[in-house]
């Protein structure tokens, strides 16, 4: 990627999140994943003539959740409306959606760049919207094969202020959003499945200049790598072509991640007059103060509050703290650990180090891990008490993982228990001082790094079972003569 | 049998005067004889009807049948029936065999009713004469050169002929009152949320609501008992108690207040309307009201407003019919839009398709707050006239329609005229308010005696004191009982 | 206000209908009626009148969360013209 100097970057995304409801928005169909087509789809996902939308609680209990944790106006009387366009994936000829009056309005929160420094992003607003079906292109001589399952599951769509700067602040914004909808229970913000995804408005200006210029809408970017790279991949070409002294067309464009390039998709374009009106088979809804407190009163630690209590409360650095909290999984996992173990900094340093190097190593989400957070503690407990050492233990970590068993089986079944028994250990220390009398020499002349050689000895005279500060002290006075 | 009212019916059925098998067999002879010239009805269902006759007898037989038990009755082919055709007078759903019962439906199947069939009606409800039905118009049978109104013509002309005692129909700017007024029927058009939508399909939703055509009041009284009550499948149900429409009916006018719109006697009104209507609210006079001009300086307004409101809401609620999971595909579409402009080009008529046509307009980019807009604050002019005219008077009364039936063919080809049909009907839907049209008297048409309706407003909910107003005046007047004598 | 041939072939298009060249004549005559007469809403006096959406002063009613719905593929799929492997035919979706 060339740099353009004197160009700006400006990006705002808007994130369809799917909320993880057991039943649609407006009807009774289940909306689990991955059901044989069109089995998920009744008579009011297939717009059959006649039918009526009614609107599911629990999106509504969500949608405020979301509002309350960025700090958002709750609209208390918010309106759906339909926005018509014609697609097969859309049965009814429209989708009921959010226009004028979302239901969370203007938010905020703070993203955390790489190098610590902090931005606060605008959320402009939230608002509840059905989705749409599936067009399968695939198999069907020439035809389009249409999937309704998907249609109608509720969606809340959040809506960025255009405050991002560049693609790294674009993917930090989009991961603080995706921590916090898992945070919040509301999502399961699973990418692969679309549950998650992104719509990035991305244009650019001089630097200096207040206006913004014109922009482009990026549609379906559904995992962060390709974010990062449709961004920058679109802001060269707008920068190219104002340089070759053309204009930026205001359009929607799709990102192909085979040739890693953004393309028009005019056709969509075309007939983009969406006739929004108030949906005439809803009425207003409305949230009164009691209900927003009964949310509040539910929401739960977030991720802000967690870091902060892990600081102060487990004296973790905040670089810990942070790493700990983006995931709520892992500060559960960590917090379950370091309430058995009683020692949160050994904890940190397992969870973060050969834990989740294990993790990435196997390509695994948290709750697919091969170590529970009970083996986890057990081991440490381990290292706390004794019966192993810290290097042991990550020989134990290993065989757990290749599911030899626990901790306590394995340092059993390999017979990895510290030696603490002094006359054992004296006895090897006495042989080893006996065989090597010219580094015994060395060691009493001065030369203190001999020390080590001494220490390697017993060690791979006890297979490394030894406790460590026995060894050191044992020796120390050996070696005085 | 035929010439009975539903109340008489449902004694005779109890005092086992007749079976409802009996009775239902009679209607649906009288069906074969005359539908064929009428048109009233697009399918009729005699094995469905038999069934459910034989087990309303079943039912009276065992003592534990409810007061409709074995009445039957027709439904405007609008209301999704499981199992049977609908096809809400378009070609767009002529092979359309709906997967479930409208909540009407099933109100009415668990009140014991039978259901003789599915009657014509406007394409999607959208007229006023009920010829623009892709099954062709019904005749009205007080003079088959004449129509009988719409959109819910073929309901009316089956209960005005006797080939039912009564049927549903619905109305979303005068669809159950103007016909009701041209074939000299008692039709009423409930408050907006007191009947159930769920498996009506939708013309323009938030004015559409299901009502009843039948001889008497009385008889709408019983139909409306059965067809009430709250829906959980609609979000524009209303839950509340269940009113009682039956006790009231007899209770006394006395001192009651009758608001006389002076605007609903404009150069719009045929004179031939005029007179009958106002020796009906003479009558009342007589009943012990007391009649009181009132101006509702608005209602000017109601028919422009509607047509901004009404195609709106179709164009948006038609979208549906693209030919992909139900109703008319084209043959061989060459691709995707092709496939939704042909299907809909050709499946679709023209009333059909101007309204949606117009709806899209009025919403579309730069006309929204000029058309749109501007009809939703007209709207609540119009409902602001309304609620000042409750705080003074108990009941609106006027005219149902400007003139009496007019001629098959007459207006197809101007509908701005046909519009103005329902000039003093509109305003009901777009307040939401309960409305009704009963018989007043007749003039003279080209070919006969015509019947004439007076309309009945009422304020929210007070569909019960409507049918005691009317019930009354039907206890002293007997237009009501007149009937077409070519159909006796 | 008078519609043009022009604006008439693009609201149907809008609304997905097919209008042959003899009708658009005769639509935008008729249309253009229609929106006359409606034009005289513009006469009407509606500052701050608040726009009225629906007749019913009513809140949106809530639905629990329950699943209420299984599967009627057959049934539902007897009324539609393509069908094949559960999907519902239709030509070609070029995105
Ligand atoms: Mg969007
Ligand atoms: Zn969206």
């Amino acid at each position: 990627m060339t740099t353009h100097a004197g160009w700006e970057t400006v990006i705002g995304l808007e994130i369809h999140t799917q909320l993880a409801t057991k039943t649609k928005i407006f009807s009774g169909s289940s909306t689990a994943f991955g059901s044989a087509p069109n089995t998920q789809a009744n008579l009011v996902d297939l717009a059959y003539p006649g039918v009526l939308p009614v609107l599911n609680k629990d999106v509504v209990r969500m949608a405020v959740k979301f509002g309350l944790s960025i700090d958002a106006e709750i609209t208390k009387r918010s309106v759906f409306a339909r926005k018509n366009y014609f697609y097969p994936d859309l049965p009814k000829g429209y989708q009921i959606s959010q226009f004028e009056l979302p239901i969370v309005g203007l938010g905020s929160l703070e993203i955390t760049m790489e190098d610590g420094t902090k931005k606060t992003i605008g959320v402009t607003r939230a608002h509840l919207e059905e989705d749409a079906g599936k067009s399968l292109h695939e198999d069907f001589d020439g035809l389009t094969g249409v999937d309704l399952n998907r249609a109608g599951t509720p969606l809340l769509e959040i809506v960025s202020e255009p405050d991002m700067r560049s693609a790294k602040e674009a993917i930090a914004y989009m991961k603080k959003i995706h921590s916090l909808v898992r945070y919040l229970e509301i999502s399961d913000g699973n990418m692969a499945e679309g549950s998650f995804r992104c719509d990035a408005n991305v244009s650019v200006r001089p630097i200096g200049q207040e206006e913004y210029g014109t922009r482009a809408e990026i549609k379906n970017l559904n995992s962060f790598r390709f974010i990062e790279k449709a961004i920058n991949h679109e802001v060269e070409r707008q920068i190219d072509i104002i340089e070759a002294g053309g204009t930026i067309v205001q359009e929607t464009r799709l990102y192909d991640s085979d040739k890693d390039e953004t393309r028009s998709m005019r056709s969509k374009e075309e007939a983009n007059d969406y006739r929004y009106f108030p949906c005439p088979d809803l009425l207003p809804l409305v949230i009164d103060q009691e209900y927003i407190e009964i949310v509040r009163k539910d929401l739960p630690e977030l991720p802000e509050q967690k870091k902060a209590r892990f600081q102060s409360e487990y004296g973790l650095s905040e670089y810990d703290a942070d790493i700990l909290t983006v995931s709520r999984d892992v500060s559960l996992f960590f917090e379950d650990v370091t309430k058995q173990v009683g020692d949160a900094k050994l904890s940190a340093n397992w969870v973060m180090g050969d834990f989740s190097a294990s993790l990435n190593k196997d390509n695994l989400e948290l709750s697919e891990s091969k170590v529970s957070s009970d083996d986890l503690a057990l081991l440490l407990t381990r290292i706390k008490d004794d019966t192993i050492s810290g290097k042991i233990a990550k020989e134990v970590f290993e065989a757990m993982w290749a599911g030899e068993g626990n901790a306590d089986s394995i340092i059993d079944a390999k017979g990895l228990k510290q030696i603490t028994d002094t006359g054992a250990i004296e006895a090897i220390i006495d042989e080893i001082i006996a065989n090597n009398v010219g580094q015994v020499e060395q060691y009493r002349s001065g030369k203190e790094k001999v020390f080590g050689f001494f220490v390697g000895q017993v060690m791979k005279a006890t297979q490394g079972k030894a406790n460590p500060a026995a060894v050191n002290e044992m020796l120390k006075t050996k070696l005085k003569g | 049998m035929h010439t009975k009212t539903i109340a008489e019916l449902s004694r005779g059925l109890k005092a086992k005067e007749f079976s409802s098998v009996e009775l239902t067999q009679h209607f649906l002879d009288r069906i074969e004889k005359h539908n064929s010239e009428l048109n009233a009805f697009i399918t009729v269902t005699p094995e469905h009807a038999l069934k459910q006759a034989q087990e309303s007898d079943a039912q009276i037989a065992a003592g534990n049948a409810s007061p409709l038990a074995g009445v039957p009755i027709a439904h405007k082919d609008i209301f999704c029936t499981q199992g049977i055709k609908t096809t809400c007078g378009s070609k767009m759903l002529e092979n359309f065999i709906s997967p479930y019962d409208a909540t009407v439906v099933t109100n009415m199947r668990e009140s014991g009713v039978v259901m003789l069939g599915k009657t014509n009606m406007d394409e999607f409800a959208m007229g006023s004469s009920n010829e623009t039905s892709y099954f062709g118009p019904v005749k009205n049978p007080w003079d088959t050169t004449k129509v009988p109104g719409g959109s819910s013509g073929g309901s009316a002309c089956a209960v005005a002929a006797r080939l039912a005692p009564g049927a549903t129909a619905t109305d979303t700017g005068g669809s159950i009152r103007q016909p009701a007024a041209l074939t000299n029927l008692t039709g009423i058009k409930p408050t907006y949320g007191n009947v159930s939508r769920y498996g009506m399909i939708a013309f323009a939703s938030s004015l559409d609501q299901a009502g009843t055509l039948t001889a008497t009041a009385e008889d709408s009284a019983l139909l409306l008992t059965a067809m009430t009550g709250f829906d959980e499948k609609d979000s524009t149900s209303i839950q509340r108690p269940a009113d009682d429409y039956i006790t009231g009916l007899n209770d006394g006018l006395e001192g009651m207040k009758i608001g006389v719109p002076v605007e609903f006697f404009d150069e719009n009104l045929s004179d031939a309307i005029a007179a009958p209507v106002k020796a009906a609210i003479a009558e009342y006079e007589k009943l012990g009201a007391k009649i009181v001009d009132i101006k509702m300086p608005h209602l000017h307004l109601s028919v422009p407003t509607y047509y901004v409101v009404a195609p709106a809401e179709c164009s948006s609620n038609l979208s549906r019919f693209d030919g992909v999971r139900y109703g008319y595909r084209c043959e061989n579409p060459k691709d995707l839009t092709d496939l939704y402009k042909r299907s809909r080009g050709e499946g679709f008529g023209d009333e059909v398709k101007r309204r949606i046509m117009t709806g899209a307009y009025v919403l579309s980019a730069g006309y929204y707050d000029a058309y749109y807009l501007q009809a939703q604050k007209a709207r609540q002019l119009i409902k602001s006239d309304f609620d000042n005219a409750f705080k003074d008077v108990d009941v609106i009364m006027g005219p149902t329609a400007p003139n009496l039936a007019f001629g098959l063919g007459e207006l197809m080809d101007d509908p701005i005229t046909m519009y103005l049909n329902d000039i003093y009907t509109i305003g009901v839907n777009l307040a939401g308010l309960p409305g009704m049209s009963i018989p007043c008297g007749f003039a003279a048409g080209n070919n006969g005696e015509l019947p004439v309706g007076l309309q009945l407003i009422g304020n929210y909910f007070a569909e019960g004191r409507l049918l005691n107003v009317a019930h009354r005046y039907q206890q002293v007047t007997d237009w009501h009982s007149r009937r077409p004598t070519a159909f006796a | 206000m008078a519609l043009t041939s022009d604006d008439v072939l693009h609201i149907a298009n809008l609304a997905r209908l097919e209008i042959t060249e003899a009708e658009v004549d005769v639509y935008s005559k008729k249309l253009t009626n229609i929106l006359d007469m409606v034009d005289q809403l513009t006469a009407a006096d509606t500052k701050g009148v608040v726009p009225m959406a629906h007749p019913l002063d009513m809140a949106q009613r809530l639905r629990e969360d329950v699943v209420t719905e299984t599967d009627q593929r057959k049934l539902y799929q007897q009324n539609a013209s393509q069908t094949e492997a559960g999907l519902y035919l239709v030509p070609k979706v070029i995105e």
